[in-house]
């Protein structure tokens, strides 16, 4: 299970695309769903992608709280409810940096979206392909601003994440 | 004779296949200070994280008597564990202000009345200035007198003490033995004391166990404990001959 998750975290997109490629191709398992250069398959891609990085951190910061303090909480009267919460809320900036990371490398992710999603115009064309395809166009301005676009979007996403951890509240 | 609270008998802990501790029968009683001495490894803490109700004993039975019945680790609620409650010889602290960590017990029980008790023992374990500080801040001292103000807000019918001075300087040890002997005269509170000090143990205890290798040598009232031993280890230990 580990090593499954720690292998997902190094998974490298186009190998995540080309599996789901199979996946969902004429030909594959899933064939029938007709997902492929869908949203859906990008979905089945991008999730595939996120998964392990958000499972992998949050395993990790989770581990890294001291394994001494879950008997502390239980003998100052936690059920083990709220121990477990307790010790959620310890690692939570591990937490959060899972989702920002998991965030982080599905937005900025070209090829998985690419292979599986084809960069339809109007259908499965998102920022990062669109700057791809621009560039190959020689439309260099248009692809830098695209680029400038997606930047702030995932500044603002993380910003956003940041307050909304600081604003939350304690409740056991 | 006044109540027993635990009541231990034929207790076995293991670990690892490793027998660490062996306890034919030892009783605790209402109101008492007894004072849990023994040499490094000897199974001190071992017997504390059982009379918390923390961890099964391997064989035999740790019995806890909540006022109305008796329970065990394995019957025992939550309101009846909420009795007990245990400072850890190494504790650890939320990564939150002074005042959150104190706040804990009382949260988890869902308390509403909570900021001023918080306040007010604070104030008794000379910690008020600091309620906002972050734990991180603290010196090993104030430290560790959040770790007692923690389970004395909670007002536990049993305080479960593991070495709470071990590493302190004189000061705080002054400190935290006056709150430890404050709050047994008090509240009557049932207090398991244990130290590795003799001097302590002199200080606080109504009744003194000696432990060694996982084996109780000796429990008796403390003055006979200290002048007049009935076991040729426990003069051994008292006079500092003892060979760890
Ligand atoms: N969780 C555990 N797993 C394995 N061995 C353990 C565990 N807890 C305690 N032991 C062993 O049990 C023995 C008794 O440990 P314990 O912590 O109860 O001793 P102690 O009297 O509190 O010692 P000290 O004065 O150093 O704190 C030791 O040999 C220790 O290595
Ligand atoms: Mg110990």
């Amino acid at each position: 299970m580990l090593a499954l998750i720690y292998t997902g975290m190094g998974l490298p997109p186009v190998v995540a695309g080309l599996f789901v490629y199979v996946l969902f191709s004429r030909a594959g398992p899933f064939g029938s769903l007709g997902w492929l250069f869908s949203m859906r398959a990008m979905i089945v891609a991008q999730t595939m992608l996120a998964t392990p990085l958000i499972a992998g951190i949050t395993m990790g910061s989770i581990t890294s709280v001291d394994p001494d303090l879950r008997p502390q909480m239980h003998a100052l009267g936690a059920t083990p409810w709220q121990a477990v919460s307790t010790i959620a809320l310890e690692a939570r900036f591990g937490i959060l940096l899972s989702v920002i990371a998991g965030f982080g490398a599905i937005i900025s992710e070209v090829g998985a979206v690419m292979l599986v999603g084809g960069n339809i115009e109007g259908r499965t064309r998102v920022l990062t392909t669109a700057i791809v395809l621009e560039t190959r166009r020689g439309h260099f301005a248009l692809a830098l601003a695209l680029g400038v676009i997606l930047l702030g979007l995932s500044f603002v996403t993380n910003s956003i994440i940041m307050l909304g951890q600081g604003r939350g509240r304690w409740r056991p | 004779m006044s109540e027993t609270v635990y009541e231990v008998r034929d207790v076995q802990q293991t670990y690892g296949g490793r027998t660490v501790l062996r306890i034919p029968h030892l009783e605790v009683r209402q109101g008492e200070v007894l004072s849990v001495l023994g040499p490094s490894g000897a199974g001190k803490s071992t017997l504390l994280r059982l009379l918390a109700l923390l961890e099964a004993p391997a064989r035999g039975q740790v019995r806890f008597h909540t006022g109305a019945r008796w329970v065990t680790h394995d019957t025992a609620a939550v309101d009846d564990r909420r009795q007990i409650t245990m400072v850890f010889q190494r504790p650890v602290l939320l990564s939150r202000s002074v005042q959150a960590n104190v706040r804990y017990g009382l949260r988890v029980r869902g308390e509403r009345d909570a900021h001023a008790r918080v306040e007010a023992v604070l104030r008794r374990v000379s910690l008020d200035r600091l309620a906002q500080a972050h734990v991180r801040t603290l010196s090993g001292g104030e430290a560790q007198r959040v770790a007692l103000a923690r389970a004395l807000v909670l007002e536990p019918r049993v305080l479960l003490l593991d070495e709470p001075t071990a590493n302190l300087d004189p000061a705080n040890v002054g400190l935290i033995e006056t709150l430890i002997r404050e709050q047994h005269a008090q509240s009557g509170t049932t207090i398991v004391l244990v130290t590795h000090s003799i001097f302590q143990a002199r200080r606080l205890a109504t009744r003194v166990a000696l432990l060694i290798d996982g084996e109780l040598v000796e429990v008796a009232p403390a003055p006979r404990f200290f002048d007049a031993p009935q076991d040729a280890r426990t003069e051994a230990f008292l006079s500092g001959e003892f060979v760890f």
